[in-house]
């Protein structure tokens, strides 16, 4: 620690890190642009300038950039003195010589980090006389707009997008005053972490262009923390209502797990929850299927009926609905009856990752910790496409070298260029063995490609070769032996390709690294929100059974679950021909077209619950708005249903009550994961939703009446649906509503909420885990070698099908938002370069399974395997198990009609 | 006293009467300080010798050769592990030593990079040179491929075991290329800006390895230093600091041209005798004494000796020691438009006051000089001056560099930038209306 004196005030502050860095930890205010948390110091805007004092007797000091000056013990500036607010005063001078005057039509405006910090160094009489520079904006996509004129060319949008997140399609063009940030021409960003441009953005450069289209002003935007629904990640979001109706995710930090950054499944991914299919009322099939809407009552009686005596009502649940409805509808049918909604060779291996975490012999890292891991094994799971956030942390961690060369050139770790022009190319080991490309390859010391039983196998091998000598292949070796030299190795794989086996070897290999002495790290990224929560709840039947026992009369309630994602359709379709099916779900799924019943549910944004993300880390979010019409969460129709079959004590009266038995009888911790609905801050107030401009409560509804509505009360949380109330900062780190200070309009104010800056929140990180994984356990853990060599899968004739995961298209809520299906790729499979040659076949071209109907594209990976077909998951649904093998023919009259939006990302 | 005794790096080539081939280098002595050196000295020898010729960097920083040369030296060598690079990326206005270096006596500079790489035990050199210099180009690639043929250049220089790979990369373009940092970003094929220092280039430069930056002319120098010794080179100047430099005037001067003369000689013996005083009917206001990046020097500076530590005294930078005057036809306001126009063409745009700063001071002066001038805009020229070329106010010393014109203006011409204004049109526009 080092004494740092601030005008006068002595603060102690950590040594070393950057002055600016330890000003802001102090909560003080000093203006900045290019430095950011994340992304370290550059001293390109020359904003935060102090006065550093060479001792007790300099009175004149030095004008000094604090993002580029390293704190010493004893050191003594000034942020006030006149020379510093000057000169800060005159470079938002400079920079206004070209930054338009459009504050009232751009989208930046009431949440402008420009606009604070104008505001900030008293700028306010223009004394330039010369033109504005003005630009050609770019057509970015359909997640970004571009409105070049407003930049102050801070180039933090560059530094985010490359050197960051990997991406190389956005630039600093051009020189001098002429300086141009974007692609080399017009077309959508490649990047899956696009979206983060506009939160970098100081100004309105980039913004949120389906925002654009439904825009409100910050301060008339109602939030509440909330997670996202887009994978296991779980990462901290907020979503803004104004009207009913979502209006954009913004990133919610958290110290632990997205910190600043958000991918662009979870920011544009959202807008499902306006979509134009979302049922409003409760409806009852008749006789030709169609359904007669408002007859709550009748529809509950019909469910209800089922569950009188001697029922064998069936339950079927859903890793995308929550820890708290999943629970309900599991005491409502009875373990027995109950199943967790998920494909059975899906189920098994969660089962076996929920096993492997019970038992443990390493340790489950969040995102900060994966950040420090220096030397990682990715094993089967395309986490680029699966966990895209966590994908990005590991880009971070194979740059803990640089940070290390840099601290021997003397280099300071936040002196960002300076780090990156030292190391250059050097990283810390990354290992990828997968079936196909992935977006990590570009940094990975090492590729391997396979079937699933070949990684499963290569996972073995390198578990020996920690254990004993490195025997295996090049691959194999080079990988157990930069494990084993690393302090903190990680590995990571996931259930997508439906592998127990791997998910054993993966932790073979963890827990050997533990053994000899590793700090050793393992993640298995499961595949939605809250597939670890419904593994959890322990499901009595696989999903098969419950599908064959409707399709023998049984009848079921399927919670927000679309059987056909999960089940082949002629399984599906005999089930709910033969058995009655009652849905509650927010999306008019295929499954609910063939319902008796239908419920509509409120999305997660219009609900409070709890999912379970990859680490077992259970997070709660709260209800942003109040749902229109019947809708309302699947727990309250669960208690519906459960009070008028008589079952009262199923008939939860609230929330807080579901959550008590939901702690009784599963995880105890589940009641401590957020304040609850009694929850008031030391004033006795509670935390309002909006923000205290909030504007228009009396205009918003005159159309209708001029009255203003009555304010509803929300008993379920700790939050209001007003103005009224406090968002002090400090508050339980779950409970942040919004991130604003006074002076701090912006996204940047989020400072002001940390502990110190980038570090955890001050009221701490959401979260509470529901399982600790031991650090140690038993060799008996450990799986052996799957017996049986691998089927080695090249026959001229067939393919064996090996499931792809997109960012867009593969998740089943996304799919539904809007921005993400301009995105999603047209039906396709992956082909290697041989099978493709081998079968005439080119990129582009149209291709089916021999004797099928349905014709797709061809697309061509250039790391899968011979005998192996990539289908992606969720867009082309041909695989029925892993063990199917496919013929193909080539359909010569197929026309291809991919758009050129989403062949941006498609392929990995 | 021969030639090349008094005119080290130019000597040879008025002995010859033109380009210095490589048979005309070799009879001339040329090669011999190389061979000495990978012959007979070690490394740190090497060093030593230069640190005592007091030989300084004639990039325009001045920076002591010798001790750069010793920051690098400590690192281990590897093949690849360290660079040297020569700077001849001349592109400060009025500046053409370099080039007469390039064309003429290309040889020298070769053998002077071979005792550089030598010393810091590098194997790897690269010379960036200024993209529109085609001529040089063409001299200093024939030259190089003539060393190579002889032997000097590539494995085992002089059978000596020591290899050196000696590259030339012509530059894309752009003033600040000749920021030693951002030459070296460049180098890398990234955008030519600077880097922030520390690190220093000894410590990390290209490509994240120990790498030494030097002048043309400073290379040219070392050969001689080997041949005949510290206290000669030392003995060779004037004044306080050692060896010779190229002069150079430009302006209205009846011959206007470039020198080898001792260090420390005064300006007014550079005008008045070297280039043969002013023309007739002009008289001389003020020198910007080493480029364009310096401030003005005005009458009672002219008797000042021109080396590194007077000039700074007197308020400027002995820069490039090629003077630019300015007589009395021209209009000081313009000048510095002029100027002001290719620093703010020239700002990497990397950093705010450099590039947001230097266009308002253009579109400042261009209001005052087309007789648009109003009051209070030499207040704002003022402290425009003060913050863009304050110290650390800027990333690198571009900005700076561009203020010192400005400044110095108008400390010595405010006379003109005042009667601008009063008089809403510039005086010395009569001739031209």
């Amino acid at each position: 620690m080092a004494t740092l004196s601030i005008d006068g005030v002595e603060y102690e502050v950590e040594e070393g890190v950057n002055l600016l860095h330890a000003v802001l930890s102090q909560r003080l205010d000093l203006p900045y642009f290019c430095w950011h948390p994340s992304l370290g110091s550059v001293g390109a805007c020359r904003q935060c300038a102090v006065i550093e004092y060479a001792g007790p007797d300099d009175d004149r000091g030095r004008l000094q950039m604090a993002c580029m000056t390293s704190v010493s013990d004893g050191m003594q500036v000034s942020v006030n003195a006149p020379q510093a607010a000057d000169f800060r005063s005159s470079v938002i001078e400079w920079l206004m010589e070209n930054h338009p005057h459009d504050c009232p039509v751009c989208e930046e405006g009431g949440e402008c980090h420009l606009q604070d910090m104008t505001v900030m160094t008293g700028h306010s009489e223009r004394r330039f006389r010369g033109r504005k520079r003005t630009w050609r904006n770019q057509n970015l996509g359909p997640f970004i707009g571009h409105e070049m004129n407003r930049c102050i060319t801070c180039y933090r949008c560059v530094r985010f997008y490359g050197d960051y997140a990997g991406g190389n399609d956005l630039s600093a063009f051009g020189s001098r005053g002429r300086m141009f940030f974007g692609r080399f021409e017009d077309g959508t960003l490649e990047s899956e972490f696009s979206g983060n441009l506009v939160e970098v953005c100081p100004t309105g450069v980039f913004t949120d262009k389906p925002f654009s289209s439904l825009y409100t002003r910050k301060w008339d935007l109602q939030t509440a923390p909330s997670i996202c629904p887009g994978c296991a990640v779980g990462c901290n979001t907020f979503p803004s209502e104004r009207y009913g109706k979502l209006r954009r995710i913004t990133n919610r930090y958290h110290g632990e797990l997205n910190g600043y950054f958000l991918c662009d499944r979870g920011r544009f991914g959202s807008h499902f929850v306006n979509h134009e299919d979302r049922i409003q009322h409760v409806g009852i099939a008749g006789n030709d299927g169609v359904f007669e809407y408002g007859d709550q009552n009748k529809a509950i009686a019909c469910v209800a009926k089922e569950l009188g005596a001697g029922a064998n009502l069936i339950g079927i649940g859903s890793p995308r609905a929550s820890f708290e409805a999943n629970f309900a509808l599991r005491e409502l049918v009875g373990r027995e009856n109950y199943c967790a909604g998920i494909k059975d060779s899906e189920l098994d291996t969660l089962a076996e990752s929920i096993e492997v975490l019970r038992q443990g012999g390493f340790a489950v890292p969040s995102l900060d910790q994966v950040e420090k891991c220096d030397a990682i094994l990715v094993l089967g799971e395309d986490i680029s496409n699966t966990a895209p956030r966590f994908a990005l942390a590991v880009r971070q961690a194979t740059r803990i070298v640089s940070f290390e060369l840099a601290g021997d050139a003397g280099i300071p770790v936040w002196q960002d260029a300076g780090v990156r022009g030292h190391a250059q190319h050097t990283r810390n080991p990354l290992f990828i063995a997968t079936p196909a490309t992935t977006r990590l390859d570009d940094i990975a010391s090492r590729l391997m490609s396979g079937s699933v039983s070949q990684l499963a196998e290569l996972a073995h091998t390198i578990a020996e070769g920690i254990e004993s000598d490195p025997a295996g292949d090049e691959f194999a070796n080079s990988a157990a032996r930069s494990l084993r030299d690393a302090k903190a190795p990680l590995i990571v794989t996931g259930s997508s390709l439906e592998s127990p086996d791997l998910v054993r070897g993966a932790a073979r290999i963890a827990r050997a690294l533990q053994r000899v002495g590793c700090e050793s790290h393992l993640a298995i990224i499961p595949p939605e929100v809250n597939s670890f929560g419904s593994t959890l709840l322990d499901g009595g039947i696989l999903l098969s059974d419950a599908l064959s026992r409707m399709a023998a009369g049984g009848s079921a309630i399927v919670l927000e679950n679309d059987l056909y994602r999960r089940a082949g359709s002629d399984l599906v379709d005999e089930a709910l021909a033969a058995g009655n099916c009652f849905t509650i779900d927010s999306l008019a799924t295929t499954t609910m077209s063939k319902s008796e019943c239908v419920f509509p549910a409120a999305a997660y944004v219009e609900q409070t619950g709890t999912f379970v993300n990859y680490e077992l880390r259970a997070q709660r979010f709260f209800q942003v708005f109040q749902p229109t019409g019947e809708i309302q969460p699947s727990w309250m129709w669960l208690s519906a249903i459960a009070r008028a079959s008589g079952r009262s004590e199923m008939a939860w009266s609230s929330l807080g009550a579901l959550v008590q038995a939901c702690a009784k009888t599963t995880f105890p911790t589940i009641a401590s994961v957020a304040p609850t609905a009694e929850f008031r801050l030391e004033d006795g107030s509670k935390i309002p939703r909006q923000t205290h401009r909030y504007s228009g409560r009396t205009a918003m509804h005159a159309d209708v009446n001029v009255h203003e509505p009555k304010t509803s009360v929300d008993t379920e949380t700790p939050f209001s649906y007003s103005m009224e109330g406090l968002n002090p900062g400090n508050q339980n780190g779950a409970t942040i509503p919004y991130s604003w200070s006074p002076g701090w309009n912006s996204n940047q104010s989020v400072f002001k909420f940390q502990q110190e800056v980038g570090g955890h929140l001050a009221g701490g990180d959401p979260g509470v885990k529901l399982i600790e994984v031991p650090r140690s356990c038993s060799e008996d853990a450990d799986a052996e070698r799957p017996q049986g060599s691998p089927s080695s899968t090249v026959d001229n004739a067939s393919f064996a099908l090996v499931p792809i995961h997109l960012v867009f298209g593969s998740d089943e809520l996304s799919s539904y938002s809007w921005p993400i299906a301009k995105r999603t790729p047209v039906p396709f499979v992956l082909l290697s370069q041989i099978d493709a040659q081998r079968l005439g076949l080119q990129a582009g071209m149209g291709v089916k399974v021999a004797g099928g109907k349905e014709s797709v594209e061809v697309g061509i990976d250039a790391r899968l395997a011979p005998g192996l077909l990539g289908v992606p998951t969720g867009i082309v649904d041909w695989i029925e198990t892993q063990e199917t093998q496919v013929e193909l023919e080539h359909d010569v009259d197929f026309v291809s009609t991919s758009k050129s939006d989403s062949d941006v990302i498609a392929k990995g | 006293m021969s030639l090349q005794e008094t005119k080290p790096m130019t000597g040879r080539v008025e002995e010859v009467g033109g380009r210095v081939s490589l048979a005309d280098y070799e009879t001339g002595g040329g090669y011999a300080g190389a061979r000495r050196a990978l012959r007979e000295m070690s490394p740190e020898e090497v060093i030593e010798l230069v640190r005592e010729s007091d030989l300084k960097g004639r990039g325009g920083a001045g920076f002591p050769t010798g001790m750069k040369w010793s920051f690098a030296k400590d690192e281990p060598p590897t093949p690849g592990s360290k660079y040297l690079v020569c700077n001849a990326d001349e592109m400060e206005p009025g500046t053409f030593k370099d080039r007469y270096l390039l064309e003429y006596n290309p040889h020298l500079l070769i053998e002077g990079m071979i005792i550089g790489a030598y010393a810091i035990q590098a194997d790897r050199a690269y010379v960036f040179l200024r993209g529109e210099y085609h001529e040089p180009y063409k001299h200093l690639t024939q030259a190089i491929q003539d060393a190579h043929r002889k032997g000097y250049l590539g494995s085992s220089i002089f059978s000596t075991g020591y290899s050196l790979d000696l590259r030339v990369h012509l530059s894309g373009g752009r003033y600040i290329c000749g920021e030693e940092t951002a030459l070296l970003n460049a180098l890398e094929g990234k955008r030519a800006q600077p880097r922030s220092k520390p690190p220093y280039p000894p410590a990390s430069g290209a490509w994240g390895r120990p790498t030494i930056v030097n002048n043309v002319e400073t290379f040219c120098n070392v050969p001689s230093i080997l041949r005949n010794g510290a206290q000669w080179y030392k003995n060779l100047g004037v004044t306080e600091d050692a060896g010779t430099k190229l002069y150079g005037v430009s302006g209205r001067v009846n011959k206007p041209g470039l020198w080898e003369l001792p260090m420390g000689t005064p300006i007014r013996e550079i005008i008045d005798i070297h280039a043969q005083g002013m023309r007739e009917g002009y008289q001389l206001r003020g020198v910007l004494p080493g480029g364009a990046s310096t401030d003005f020097l005005v009458e009672e500076h002219f008797d000042l000796p021109m080396d590194y530590k007077t000039i700074q005294s007197a308020g400027s930078r002995m820069g490039t020691g090629t003077m630019i005057l300015m007589d009395d036809s021209i209009c000081p306001v313009d000048m510095c438009r002029n100027l002001e126009h290719f620093f703010a063409q020239e700002s990497c745009g990397f950093c705010t006051p450099c590039r947001e700063g230097i266009p308002w001071v253009e579109e400042l002066l261009t209001e005052i000089e087309s007789g648009n001038g109003k009051e209070g805009d030499l207040e704002i020229l003022d402290q425009q001056a003060a913050y863009i070329g304050g110290p650390g106010n800027t990333f690198c010393l571009h900005a700076p560099g561009a203020m010192e014109p400005l400044q110095s203006a108008l400390k010595y011409f405010r006379e003109d930038f005042v009667e601008h204004i009063r008089t809403g049109k510039c005086p010395y526009r009569k001739g031209r209306d």
